[in-house]
């Protein structure tokens, strides 16, 4: 048992949930703006594989940063100008761009790298103790630059959302877009905005996710969007809320690590990765803690 | 064809990115698919489980339902007829055993559709993030059921019995010959015509496309909403079952972890661009069953990758294509259409996930 609570399991809980939080934060962004965005989990991969690209070819990890929060700004923004501007409908959006950034990730690692699966190693940022496990472990994941990144990102969105003009514009886009617009609000602009903060939000998981692995790997986000998704719902679009469920699911996935070395050599170890799934789906389906839906969401306003 | 232009135009891009001449990849493509009929079976052998699984996500769409999850749908049920194929391939006639077979794998996958139509219409879980979650689950449980369940070490099912085998479609078009095309094409090609007209005909698919149009107004004129998404679940995840029949009784005779993989997600290309008749969806099926085929044909030259960003493209410009001129119908794009306003939706009163996704009807306006 005490090697599932210890020290390693804290650092590897924060490891793993600072992904997730950050896709959720910026779920949060999209949605509270009014734009369905089911397309996270296309931005964690564009913005891993742009991160990994860069530091590769530049040998600075922050470059590889800045272009990868540079790509996901543009490809969330992009989501929004489709959304606002051609009128495709969110959803269809969101699965064509997660399935663009799957496609051109895998095609790009074979024209770089001449590699269908991975990338090779870069160093990323190379901050705190070395060892692989207990405090320095937990020391390092904690002042790894991309977290404390996504650390102020995620505690800032609240705070920019519930007290700056910008979150109250974004807020009202989302909640009554019509009323919005009679204020004199460019609804389609704002919410373009929003989600391109959004996407610089999200792509924080996406080059923590690389950086973590010190390389790219084909489909890395491994579902990590989707799941984002299912946070924002919990949270009832709440950035705070969202980013504790998200460490809760980090939790289990961690303690899921963990209990997989206890039970080696039983088969059933193969089943406990079930677990983050089984849990997100069971607490979803009781509506724990579940809030409203902005109201305006996926409504353009009515002229 | 603004879609087919920006399509080519996009290929051409990506061919000339990794320094090949367009014209040469195209022809090596051409060649690998309708050039020869060799290609032109294989064509059709990748446009079956599209062709479904089209249809699967098509038939949920109607009633304003993105079923997801046809992925793990069609996985799981395609393992129940690995499981099941070798001993009843084995005891029954081929009239029994394909039979037997298939409604195992369609049961199967529509009980997932079940699962989640249950959840998005009675506890308010919506349907992409459940089909999602189930498709993560699948994919950790079929490693486990082929090692633990079946005791097999390969990761596949044993050779399933003969009576379950359908027979290639090289039977009757002796040019097939060496393609993997089976019956099952013309049989999901009859089976896609059959749920167009239960769609259109029948009362339960009338009330599931108006709960897709609104679902407002059918809780208050007395359809029950509920039930009807549950339905259009059930049903696409019963599509998505049948494409076993193509890829395990039609093709490998047995099942092996990653069969198919990857048709549920371009089954909601094929869904997008075909959605405005039974027609558009075999051309659209087909359509993407060349880009698939094309893809392995130059792989040597360009990945095959390069054809899934087709399929993104191929996606978005039919999309702002219907969009813009508002004729398709499909993503009715419209603001305020009054379909979902305020917070009417009885059915789905404080479920609140994406919930309040428009419903995208595909009804044609007349």
């Amino acid at each position: 048992m005490s090697e599932i609570l210890s020290l390693t399991t804290v650092a590897e809980t924060w490891r793993i949930a600072v992904p997730y939080a950050c896709a959720a934060v910026g779920g949060v962004w999209a949605e509270r703006s009014g734009v369905i965005q089911i397309g996270l989990e296309g931005v964690l991969l564009s913005s891993a594989f742009a991160s990994v690209a860069v530091a590769h070819a530049t040998g600075s990890a922050p470059a590889g940063l800045f272009a990868g929060i540079g790509v996901g700004v543009i490809q969330s923004a992009f989501h929004g100008w489709l959304v606002e501007r051609t009128k495709i409908d969110a959803v269809v959006s969101g699965i064509a761009l997660n399935l663009l950034a799957y496609a051109a990730t895998r095609m790009a690692l074979r024209a770089l790298y001449d590699s269908s699966s991975n990338s090779p190693s870069i160093g990323g940022f190379e901050v705190g103790p070395r060892g692989a496990e207990g405090w320095q472990l937990l020391l390092r994941a904690l002042f790894d630059p991309v977290a404390v990144l996504a650390l102020i990102a995620v505690v800032a969105s609240p705070w920019l959302l519930q007290r700056t003009r910008l979150g109250l514009r974004v807020r009202a886009c989302g909640e009554h877009p019509t009323a919005a617009q009679a204020a004199g609000l460019d609804v389609a602009r704002t919410r373009i905005v929003a989600l391109a903060v959004s996407g610089a939000v999200c792509a924080l998981g996406g080059v923590h996710l690389a950086f973590d692995q010190h390389r790219f790997e084909a489909g890395m986000s491994g579902g990590r969007g989707f799941i984002a998704l299912a946070a924002v719902v919990l949270s009832g679009w709440r950035a705070g809320r969202a980013a504790v469920a998200c460490l809760a699911f980090g939790l289990l996935e961690a303690l899921q690590i963990g209990l997989q070395s206890l039970f080696r050599a039983s088969p059933a170890a193969t089943l406990v990765q079930l677990l983050p799934y089984v849990a997100t789906l069971l607490v979803l389906a009781l509506g724990i803690g579940r809030g409203a839906a902005p109201a305006g969401i996926g409504r353009a306003p009515e002229t | 064809m603004f879609a087919a232009a920006g399509a080519l135009l996009v290929f051409n891009l990506v061919v000339a990115a990794f320094g090949y001449a367009p014209r040469d990849t195209l022809g090596a493509a051409f060649a690998g698919t309708w050039g020869t009929a060799y290609g032109t079976g294989q064509v059709l052998f990748k446009a079956t489980p599209l062709l479904l699984t089209g249809l699967a996500f098509h038939v949920a769409l109607r009633c304003g339902l993105f079923n997801i999850g046809t992925e793990g749908q069609l996985a799981l049920g395609a393992l129940v007829a690995g499981w099941l194929g070798p001993s009843v391939g084995a005891a029954f006639p081929p009239l029994l055993a394909v039979p037997l077979v298939v409604g195992a794998s369609v049961t199967t996958a529509a009980a997932l559709g079940a699962l989640a139509g249950f959840m998005r219409a009675r506890l308010g879980v919506h349907e992409i993030i459940s089909g999602i979650m189930l498709n993560r689950c699948v994919d950790v449980f079929l490693p486990w059921v082929l090692v633990v369940g079946l005791g097999a070490t390969a990761l596949r099912t044993d050779d399933i019995g003969a009576g379950a085998r359908l027979p290639g479609l090289e039977v009757w078009v002796p040019a097939f010959s060496g393609s993997a095309v089976s019956v099952a094409f013309p049989g999901a090609v009859v089976v896609t015509g059959v749920v167009y007209l239960w769609l259109e005909r029948s009362v339960a698919g009338r009330e599931m496309r108006w709960v897709g149009l609104s679902p407002t107004a059918c809780g208050s004129q007395g359809v029950d909403v509920a039930r009807r998404r549950i339905q259009a679940m059930v049903l696409s995840g019963g599509l998505a079952g049948l494409v076993c029949a193509g890829t395990v009784l039609g093709y490998k005779g047995y099942y092996e972890l990653g069969l198919g993989a990857g048709a549920g997600f371009s089954g909601i290309a094929v869904a997008m661009v075909g959605r405005s008749g039974p027609v558009a969806l075999v051309l659209a099926a087909l359509a993407f069953g060349t880009l698939a085929q094309a893809g392995l044909s130059i792989n040597a030259q360009v990945p095959k990758e390069a054809m899934s960003v087709l399929e993104a493209v191929v996606i978005l410009l039919v999309a702002a294509a219907a969009g813009v001129t508002g004729g398709d119908g499909a993503t009715r794009a419209t603001p305020g259409d009054g379909a979902e306003k305020g917070d009417g939706d009885g059915a789905e009163s404080g479920a609140a996930p994406l919930a309040r996704t428009r419903p995208v009807p595909s009804e044609r306006v007349p």
